[in-house]
């Protein structure tokens, strides 16, 4: 096509998501290192002489070429997937274990709900990602802790973390026993408003140890304890995101089976 | 924009799958120029699809009757069982002729982000069937992506403690193409699922 120049770039990103599109394309959403949250086109992956086909699949990390059309800002128009290749693709470490599986759609799932405009840069959410999906494939934690560790990074990411050391309210320092979600956190004796809940000490302690990377403290909690953590965490999330994850009540705690 | 009924259609017939406002327009305009009785026959086997096709209430593939025509046919196994997402992959897996035995249709693969989990699929369907005893095998033909392979796992994990034979469809490298070619996935996967020859 005469005069028809495209715009090239290229990135590494995280896959969040794949939907169908026509015959036997895909639209690919994408977290990328430096432009954010993008969508772009995967012609034909769908067929199975497709070579980009299994490189696009959710939660791998890839290197790609984006094509925009001429003379649009690049990351605000359509894109198309010109090239991929995979830096790490999971493949079958999320396939062969269904609670990695779960955790790692709603990991992807907080990504595209924490990043409203496409195209703005959020390196650090973008390396949360990363690292929590690589932590996911390598089984280097419970899928569930993985998880709660992403969120309350991300959500401290994006300015509204859980306060868990000070007291939400009056800011007074210490570990507090009650946690009131609208309140913003734990809140001291003082501050306390109705509706607050008296979480054991030790879901905090969870839970400040996850913000921190204390996995010592993690790995060694208990089911009964990390299920109360990731109910006061869920709660948390739901309150400031308005509308909640879908894919959050669907994450498999082990409990079913 | 255009007005009144053409507009109509073409609004219509954008709301299908794949199908963009570009194609809306064009489709909407052979519509138009095309013979009527050819568009009323096309018009009265859309409204016959919604009349007479159902679910069959077995396996829930497509049927015109109480059941399909494979949960009909009396010269089929029930021992093999074959589990697929959707009714086109009855159609896909019928067209090798290489399979006999029945089908039991999900109606989908478990998508969190979309909001489908295993409650929301014809899962609960699937064990009452299995639960009668007569199958022997279970075979998980589930798409060969994220989500398809996701299904498999969880439902080979749930059927474990009922003791059947549960096998996946193999991963292969596409026919007539070269080894080279292969991605890493596909090229990985055919390694797995080698075969002694
Ligand atoms: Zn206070
Ligand atoms: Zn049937």
């Amino acid at each position: 096509m005469a005069g028809y120049r495209r715009r090239l770039y290229r990135d590494d990103a995280v896959v969040l998501r794949t939907q169908k599109l026509g015959e036997s394309d895909r639209i690919i959403t994408l977290l990328t290192r430096r432009h954010g949250r993008v969508r772009a086109v995967a012609k034909g992956v769908r067929r199975t002489s497709s070579k980009f086909g299994a490189r696009l699949e959710p939660f791998g990390h890839v290197e790609l070429q984006l094509a925009a059309p001429a003379g649009e800002q690049p990351t605000r128009s359509l894109l198309t997937v010109s090239q991929v290749v995979g830096i790490a693709l999971h493949g079958g470490r999320f396939l062969d274990d269904y609670p990695r599986y779960t955790a790692a759609s709603a990991i992807a799932e907080t990504a595209e709900r924490l990043t409203p405009e496409e195209g703005e840069p959020t390196l650090r959410l973008f390396q949360l990602t990363l690292g929590a999906v690589k932590a996911l494939a390598l089984g280097e934690h419970a899928p569930t802790l993985i998880l709660d560790a992403y969120l309350l990074r991300s959500m401290a990411s994006a300015g509204w973390a859980p306060a868990l050391d000070e007291c939400a309210v009056c800011g007074t320092p210490g570990r507090h026993r009650a946690f009131s979600v609208p309140a913003g956190g734990a809140v001291c004796g003082d501050c306390r408003p109705p509706g607050a809940v008296h979480p054991p000490p030790e879901v905090l302690g969870l839970l400040s140890a996850l913000v921190a990377g204390d996995w010592g403290v993690a790995d060694g909690s208990d089911q009964g304890l990390r299920r109360q953590a990731s109910g006061l965490v869920a709660a948390h999330l739901q309150w400031h995101l308005e509308r909640g994850l879908r894919s959050l009540p669907l994450v498999d705690r082990g409990e079913s089976r | 924009m255009y007005e009144g009924a053409i507009q109509d259609l073409i609004d219509e017939l954008g709301r299908l799958p794949g199908v963009g406002p570009k194609s809306a327009q064009r489709i909407a305009f052979h519509l138009l120029s095309a013979d009527p009785v050819d568009v009323n026959r096309l018009a009265t086997t859309m409204r016959r699809v919604k009349e007479v096709v159902r679910f069959c209430t077995t396996c829930f593939n497509v049927a015109e009757e109480e059941q399909c025509r494979v949960c009909r046919d009396t010269r089929r196994s029930d021992e093999v069982l074959c589990v697929v997402e959707e009714p086109k992959d009855v159609v896909a897996i019928e067209r090798t002729g290489e399979f006999r035995g029945r089908y039991h249709v999900l109606g989908g693969a478990i998508n969190p982000l979309e909001g489908i989990g295993p409650d929301q699929l014809r899962i609960r369907e699937l064990m009452a069937r299995l639960s009668a005893g007569t199958v022997k095998e279970l075979i998980l033909a589930t798409d060969p992506n994220t989500e398809g392979e996701a299904t498999a796992t969880y439902l080979a994990l749930l059927v474990k403690p009922m003791g059947l034979t549960v096998t996946r469809l193999a991963s292969g490298l596409p026919v007539g193409g070269d080894l080279e070619y292969a991605d890493e996935i596909t090229l990985g996967r055919a390694f797995v699922g080698r075969r002694a020859v």
